[in-house]
């Protein structure tokens, strides 16, 4: 039996809600992204620069980075708990799906981390 | 609960609808682009640090293992992004029955795919 302790949101319909919700915040950030860098073909450096300089781009990227690292984790857990199983990995199973969900949150956090010293870090 | 009923969980030997082969896609594009947004995280912080490193990222087509990194992450984007669509547009209840859900699968395979040859286009 596999539990649901791990989990993001505790239960599975916080789980469901959370991800659909990261998941249309992302789909956003993506269209929004592609259809500006389409509709400005000769992007210089100040111009995309002050774009990120922007409170609301701030934002809406760290928005997008929250909803990543939590829409993965989701996401990821529920292939964890599908593939590495007693049935498929043995008694092993429970410790290899745990180490595996410590690498993969440090790698989440690492991931926030770095996006925020991105947009905060532009001189 | 009866621990002895048979179980067939052998996927060799089950054949699998269209449903199943979006659905593992969706995993596998998922997986891979938690490690693919790694390199679009590498270009924002380059693009952003300065003006050589937005000219490099400008430049990428300079480099084709970069150009072609950069599609296949954009690829697993698209195929992700139309089938989460596909998802929650089934969460509103539309497309729930077995029909439905062919169809509807093979509406976004079809949507992916026209993303993916569009992202290669602007990649190359």
């Amino acid at each position: 039996m596999v539990t649901s302790v791990t989990s993001f949101g505790r239960s599975g319909l916080y789980d469901w809600l959370i991800q659909r919700v990261g998941g249309a915040v992302m789909a956003a950030y993506t269209i929004f992204i592609v259809v500006y860098l389409v509709l400005n073909p000769e992007l210089t450096f100040e111009q995309w620069q002050s774009l990120y300089n922007q409170l609301w781009m701030r934002v809406f990227t760290l928005v997008t980075l929250l909803s990543f690292i939590s829409h993965a984790w989701i996401g990821l857990w529920a292939v964890l708990t599908d593939y590495l199983t007693v049935r498929l990995m043995g008694s092993k199973a429970t410790f290899l799906r745990i180490f595996a969900q410590i690498v993969l949150g440090a790698v989440a956090v690492t991931y926030l981390v770095w996006g925020v010293q991105v947009i905060w870090g532009i001189n | 609960m009866n621990k002895k009923r048979p179980v067939n969980l052998d996927i060799s030997t089950i054949k699998l609808p269209i449903t199943a082969y979006v659905s593992i896609l969706h995993r596998v594009s998922g997986v891979f682009l938690f490690a693919g947004v790694a390199f679009l995280l590498w270009m924002l912080d380059a693009s952003l640090d300065s003006q050589e490193g937005f000219n490099s990222i400008r430049d990428l087509g300079a480099n084709p293992i970069c150009q072609a990194i950069l599609w296949v992450v954009l690829a697993a984007l698209a195929y992700h992004t139309a089938m989460g669509i596909r998802h929650l547009i089934m969460d509103f209840g539309v497309g729930e029955s077995l029909k439905g859900g062919k169809t509807g699968a093979w509406l976004a395979l079809s949507v992916a795919v026209v993303l993916i040859v569009l992202a290669g286009v602007w990649v190359w």
